[in-house]
């Protein structure tokens, strides 16, 4: 479903994104997993051109991004940003259904679409639809956000660190429902993110990326057998904290 | 007397319709323009720093130009630009009152309306322009549903500002022929009317207010998409326009427009040329407080039809003399000067209206000061006032050459402070005018000057070159001419400068009539 080939983006002297190749197939949900500076969200804006790459080729649904309408694009791939960034003077309903009212769908059926994602997402429609995104906590702050990135049914989800900003509970909440979306709606998902248990728990594959490289791709199991210290030092992560917290917290048993 | 049973106030409130109808409509005109230029400036300069610095810094630049001088700058630009109109399509326009007003107030509007559109745009949260980008939203999109409806509040308190500033800020534009609240305000202070000055003040500061309360009402309306609240507030705008259109569409455009400078004696004439067209079954107007320099041009033009001047001040400004004629002399060349105008020099008045040099009658006795030419010897430990025009005319140079003047200390002010700053001995001599009645009330002595260093300045009537032939007016003129000695004017200054009912210029123009209608 997308394609990266040898693609560089530089910002500058600065190589954000280095000679990357990534393939996701149609239906699968990749993890980007790296620290600050490390490309990741870059790699991810490439895809709907937010920003353009200087080498290499990106398709999308077998197309060269360049040969595609940058804001056709946009309108075909959902897009969750970090922390919703959802419109402050849109009522919760008006931000979800955004994508649709600019595709032109008829108004009537912009509405009955948003009432759909507001159940999708869990949220109680009557109450929430005519709310400002001011008056939402942070959770349902962004499962608005996921309900505006699936409003015109996009095939392709980019998530920018959609779940980096929520209190533990709801992010796991919030991710286990999205994950369970993904499969619903046979979604392709790629989500930026820097947490290492949370690329584990969702993803099937996963990618790191360090300096603008990509030092591994492929399942939990086979980036274990990679020869980046990098890597193995990010694998190792979640299961230290696993043993921290086991010792800290004996009477629990297990986390 | 209570405050309120003062008649000034029915006379202020009579001008109420037209001061304040011409005022909103200046206000809000300029404002339009100021908007429909800088906002469109603000939206296309947002993202290009270079631009807008230039922008924002031209903006900040006509802002410290004082607002009586921009307003002044735009007549004499003005009127280059309709002479070559005149010249190149054979059409011109009015370089008089509206339109340099409108054209100066849009000007002054720019900055708030600039730098809160900018500041407004800017300020918004780069992740939600990228997340209209994100959504699929093309540049044009972006701006009209996310970027604008966010910087609203801000812009909309620079619109606030803006027009709180041109509604008040309009009140300077009476001298360049713009009837406005200012009119109250101008004739309030040349004729010690505090009530005009106060009912001027009020009123601009009301009106102030209301059009900022509506434009509020506006924004709250857009911010919270409320059409109600939207529409009551562009419906109370329309309203006040409206409201302000109605009382003049009755007026005649035939109708005689008499001009007056900007002091009480001025005020006085043109009440008396206006009574004196209107007893003869003319229409007639009177167009107050019109700057020196405007007034001339104005009646050139044919903007005004009639005024009252001094001869000794066309000779200097208008024909760049600097030489001094006797008196017969110089109103024969100047009559033949303005006729090449086809500007008609109907006659004199009567009376000099010429500056001289004044200092309490007690003091001049105790030094033994009689002339112009005494006074030199005690000069250099005295100060002089003079008004704000005095210190740069030819006059005072050609005094100064004369006498051999050297003053220790000299300073410009207000006409009407003039008098009591010399008689409390703030000041040890003022350039004041023969014909004003403070002289006598103050108990001062014009001193005499022989050595003829101040041109005769006789008062005398013009008339616009499309009047020139006009012999209805000039019957109706003609009885006024050579009546009005200078005692007359005087005593008619004097009760001019009175604060009583009995001291407004239409008052004091009646009991002039009465004085030498029969002469």
């Amino acid at each position: 479903m997308i394609g990266y080939t040898h693609v560089t983006k530089r910002f500058g002297p600065l190589k954000a994104v280095d000679d990357v190749s990534l393939d996701i197939a149609e239906g699968e949900f990749v993890a980007i997993v790296g620290g600050s500076g490390s490309g990741k969200t870059t790699l991810l804006r490439l895809a709907n051109r937010l920003i353009e790459a200087n080498g290499g080729s990106i398709t999308v649904e077998g197309e060269d991004v360049r040969s595609v309408d940058p804001v056709a694009l946009r309108r075909r791939i959902g897009y969750v940003f970090q922390s919703g960034g959802l419109f402050p003077h849109l009522s919760v309903a008006d931000n979800i259904g955004i994508t649709p009212k600019l595709l032109g769908v008829a108004a009537a059926d912009i509405a009955a679409r948003v009432g759909e994602l507001l159940d999708l997402v869990q949220l109680d429609g009557t109450a929430h639809r005519d709310r400002l995104p001011e008056a939402l906590s942070g959770g349902q702050r962004q499962r608005v956000g996921v309900a505006r990135a699936l409003a015109a049914k996009p095939r392709i989800v980019l998530m920018d660190e959609p779940f980096g900003a929520l209190d533990p509970l709801t992010r796991d909440a919030l991710g286990d429902d999205y994950r369970s979306l993904h499969r619903k709606l046979g979604l392709t998902t790629v989500m930026i993110t820097h947490d290492m248990t949370e690329a584990i728990l969702l993803a099937d594959r996963i990618a790191v990326m360090r300096g603008g490289k990509m030092l591994a791709q492929g399942t939990p199991a086979e980036l274990s057998k990679s020869s980046e210290a990098y890597v193995l030092e990010l694998l190792r992560t979640p299961r230290r904290q696993v043993e921290r917290l086991n010792a800290l917290l004996p009477q629990s048993g297990s986390v | 007397m209570s405050l309120f049973a003062d008649p000034r106030w029915g006379e202020a409130l009579s001008h109420l319709a037209d001061y304040l109808g011409n005022h909103v409509r200046v206000s809000l005109a300029a404002l339009a323009l100021g908007l429909v230029v800088s906002l469109p400036l603000a939206i296309l300069t947002r993202n290009r720093p270079a631009p807008r610095a230039i922008l924002l810094a031209l903006a900040s630049i006509v802002q410290t130009v004082p607002g009586l001088a921009l307003l002044a700058l735009f007549y004499p630009l003005l009127l280059l630009a309709a002479s070559v109109t005149l010249a190149w399509f054979g059409a011109s326009f009015s370089a008089f009152g509206f339109l340099p007003a409108m054209l100066a107030l849009a000007l002054y509007s720019m900055l708030p309306v600039l730098r809160n559109g900018i500041t407004g745009l800017n300020g918004i949260d780069p992740a939600l322009i990228e997340a209209a980008k994100g959504v699929g939203m093309t540049p044009q999109q972006s701006l009209v549903m996310v970027e604008l409806p966010l910087a609203l509040p801000v812009m909309m308190a620079g619109i606030r500002t803006a027009a709180v500033w041109v509604i008040g800020t309009a009140t300077l534009s009476t001298p360049i022929g713009q009837t406005s609240l200012g009119n109250y305000i101008f004739a309030g202070l040349q004729t010690q009317n505090w009530v005009f000055v106060l009912f001027g003040c009020f009123a601009s500061a009301l009106l102030a207010l209301a059009v900022d309360q509506l434009l509020g009402l506006i924004e709250g309306g857009l911010r919270r998409r409320s059409r109600l609240r939207t529409g009551l507030g562009a419906v109370g705008i329309a309203a006040l326009v409206a409201a302000t259109l109605v009382p003049t569409m009755g007026r005649s455009s035939q109708s005689y427009v008499v001009g007056a400078k900007t002091f009480a004696e001025q005020y006085v004439l043109s009440a008396l040329l206006r009574d004196r067209l209107q007893a003869a079954g003319l229409s007639a107007t009177s167009r107050s407080g019109l700057g020196s320099s405007v007034i001339f041009e104005a009646l050139k033009a044919g903007d005004i039809d009639l005024y009252v001047d001094y001869s000794g001040t066309l000779w200097a400004n208008q024909l760049h003399r600097t030489d001094i004629k006797p008196r017969a002399e110089l109103l024969a060349e100047l009559k033949t000067a303005l006729a090449k105008e086809n500007i008609t020099l109907l006659g004199e008045l009567g009376f000099e209206n010429a500056y001289a040099l004044v200092m309490p009658k007690k003091r001049a006795e105790a030094l033994g000061i009689h002339s112009i030419a005494d006074l030199a010897a005690h000069a250099s430990t005295m100060s002089i006032a003079g008004d704000y025009e005095f210190f740069s005319r030819p006059e005072w140079a050609a005094l100064q050459k004369a006498y051999g003047l050297s003053f220790h200390a000299q300073r410009q002010m207000q006409p009407d402070f003039m008098y009591a700053a010399v008689a409390s001995g703030e000041v040890d001599a003022i350039a004041g005018y023969t014909s004003d009645g403070l002289i006598a009330k103050y108990d001062l002595v014009a001193l005499d000057d022989p050595r003829h260093a101040i041109p005769p300045y006789d008062a005398i009537l013009l008339l616009a070159p499309k009047r020139a032939g006009d012999e209805r007016l000039q019957a109706a003129l003609k009885p006024l001419l050579g009546k009005i000695d200078i005692a007359t004017m005087r005593e008619a200054n004097l009760r001019a400068s009175g604060n009583d009912a009995n001291s407004s210029p239409d008052a004091v123009a009646r009991w002039l009539w009465e004085k030498v209608g029969k002469r």
